[in-house]
């Protein structure tokens, strides 16, 4: 009877210590934005004080990161209200065309017919992906459409691709990652991929594909090391020079649309537009893992 | 202080009736409150998991949520179905248990019944040791051990198959190998703790009665030892089912069916996995599933409990 009694107890203390475990992740993210935007305070004394005023944006998911980090700090250093909602890309556009927000944020290029509603593409930020394999792989290169085989499970053994005997493991990211949200965008492989891994960190990617034989995965460029091949898309290397050229794909442009030029925009949303430019909005644009568009 | 105030009274070096009673009082009331902190806690928590991961269940519905087999939480038009989820953790916790507890009850059979005291001597540390182990080494262990295997025999059980998809050495059978090992130090100790529990009389008996020593070990020491060895198991399924840093390296984490190569995602990895960037209903259906998992661990610890008190009450007749 007592033993039970303890193990009714140790139950409740194992579950309990399980619980804890899935909210420490949370309140880490939570901390470490007041803390990133505590020391712009402090450090932004003779900022112009725009007095609260509002910028509204809103569009695209993908965007979330960068567009929190960069209200939080920008609001704390200005004085400003910036607020952002996240409605998708298309949502956003179609706001600022219409006039309801500030400013539309998109996670691709706008088309001409965007841009012929008068909406201008503010291009803020370079998301970039690398594509990683084993150290011992032999493929060095892979086409869009490999790619698009190799992740759908349609070709699963690198002899196919010009490479050894050997079984694909595909690895990717948990859902709710940017950079698989980026990627099956991209690809155009929303929710079709078959992952035999997901792993829901950059850095485990990178260890995946390090020790597993026959592994591929996709990281953040800015992650690449020599304990992985990043291989060639198309034959175009992945670096900042081909992204911000375009010839790499996987790659996609972080626009904040605004109806109008920026210089016609209010004091506010240029001052916003100043201070991505300057060196603590680059700072954020690297700190989220993303590419300078400068 | 009140020993002095009358020297004709007879000296007591507890104190007068009042300032005893005092003690008395306040140390029940110390109990009392160390008592309710364990009570708050689980209040606080079933309040909390029900309040949080109840009104997913309702936005979503309960069958789509418990019995939908499609993981698409961040889709245009996205589904929550957490049925192989459930499955995964269902099956790889039976697995667990039925690969760790004979290993675990014949070594804790061998600590108390069979070895000499040197022996046991060796042994006990050993064990005591892994039970000490934090689980995410035993995570990290099996990313370097075990997957490398698994993925051999893998490669070799599916060399002609050309349809299976290959998980590196990441599925569901390195998961429950990690868990069969870590539940061994549980059920090790409690079980060894009640085989020393049980009166030597009744071995005595049974060998004078020309029982051999294994017929007496299996028929009457750990039938007499039945109830804490259930406890031991109970936790041991505790342990396994709320695991989640050590298998959410090994179990490949992808929503599939739970067959013993395939990649797979437990009720608490599917948590640990996605909580960093979830966010609205996709968030609230984590804490579902948190829910979810908690049940589970209720129903089987109520269940357990019942299934002992009816057999300890056989058992006393």
């Amino acid at each position: 009877m007592k033993l039970r009694r303890i193990g009714i107890f140790a139950l409740t203390a194992v579950l309990s210590l399980g619980l804890l475990a899935g909210c420490g992740e949370k309140n880490e993210d939570n901390n470490s934005a007041p803390a990133s935007g505590s020391s712009n305070t402090a450090s932004g004394d003779n900022a112009t004080d725009l007095q609260g005023a509002k910028i509204t944006m809103s569009g695209s998911t993908s965007m979330e990161k960068f567009c929190s980090a960069l209200t939080e700090a920008f609001n704390a250093e200005y004085n400003a209200a910036a607020t952002a909602e996240y409605t998708g890309s298309g949502a956003g556009i179609e706001a600022v065309t219409a006039g309801t927000v500030d400013i539309g944020n998109s996670s691709r290029a706008l088309s001409e017919e965007e841009k012929a509603n008068g909406v201008a593409e503010n291009i803020v930020a370079i998301d970039g992906i690398a594509v990683v394999v084993d150290k011992n792989n032999t493929v060095a290169d892979l086409t869009k459409e490999q790619l698009i085989q190799i992740y759908k499970g349609e070709v699963t053994n690198w002899k196919d691709l010009g490479g050894s005997d050997q079984a694909i493991v595909v690895i990717g990211r948990e859902s709710g990652s940017g950079t698989r949200g980026a990627f099956e965008e991209i690809l155009e492989l929303k929710d079709a991929c078959k992952y035999a891994q997901e792993v829901d960190s950059t850095g485990g990617v990178m260890a995946k594909v390090a020790s597993t034989p026959g592994a591929i995965g996709y990281v953040s460029l800015d992650v690449i090391d020599d304990t992985v091949n990043a291989v060639t898309v198309n034959g175009v290397e992945a670096n900042e020079a081909n992204i911000k050229s375009g010839d790499y794909i996987l790659s996609r442009p972080f626009v904040m649309a605004t109806k109008g030029e920026i210089s016609e925009q209010s004091e506010a949303v240029q001052a916003l537009f100043d201070y991505i430019n300057s060196d603590k909005g680059q700072e954020i644009i690297a700190k989220v893992g993303l590419i300078s568009a400068k | 202080m009140s020993l002095h105030r009358n020297a004709d009274q007879p000296v007591s070096i507890i104190g007068s009736h009042k300032t005893k009673s005092a003690i008395e009082i306040t140390a029940n009331i110390i109990f009392i409150v160390c008592a309710f902190v364990a009570i708050v806690a689980v209040l606080a928590i079933t309040i909390y998991m029900i309040y949080s991961g109840a009104p997913a269940l309702f936005k979503v519905g309960i069958l789509d949520i418990l019995f939908g087999t499609t993981w698409a939480p961040t889709a245009e038009d996205p589904s929550f179905g957490i049925l192989y989820i459930i499955l995964t953790s269902i099956i790889g916790t039976t697995l667990a248990i039925l690969i760790g507890v004979p290993i675990a009850l014949m070594t804790a059979i061998f600590l108390s019944e069979v070895a000499n005291s040197k022996l046991a001597n060796i042994v006990r540390p050993a064990v005591e040791l892994l039970a000490g182990i934090p689980s995410v080494i035993y995570g990290l262990l099996g990313v370097l051990m075990i997957n490398p295997a698994i993925y051999k025999l893998e490669q070799a059980i599916f060399k002609d198959a050309p349809n299976h998809q290959f998980t590196g050495g990441a599925n569901l059978l390195s998961a429950v190998l990690v868990l069969a090992i870590m539940i061994l130090p549980t059920v090790i100790n409690i079980s060894e703790t009640s085989l020393r529990a049980v009166p030597q009389q009744y071995r005595s008996s049974s060998l004078a009665l020309g029982a051999s020593k294994i017929q007496t070990i299996f028929k009457v020491t750990v039938p007499a030892a039945r109830s804490g060895i259930i406890t031991g198991i109970v936790l041991g399924i505790g342990r396994a089912l709320g695991e989640a840093m050590a298998i959410v390296f090994v179990c490949g984490n992808s929503v599939n069916l739970p067959y013993p190569f395939n990649s797979v995602r437990t009720l608490t990895t599917a948590i640990v996995s996605e909580m960093g960037y979830a966010g609205g209903l996709h968030r609230e259906v984590l804490f579902t599933i948190g829910l979810v998992l908690f049940a589970f661990i209720m129903i089987i610890n109520i269940v357990l409990s019942t299934i002992l008190k009816k057999g300890g009450a056989k058992h006393d007749k």
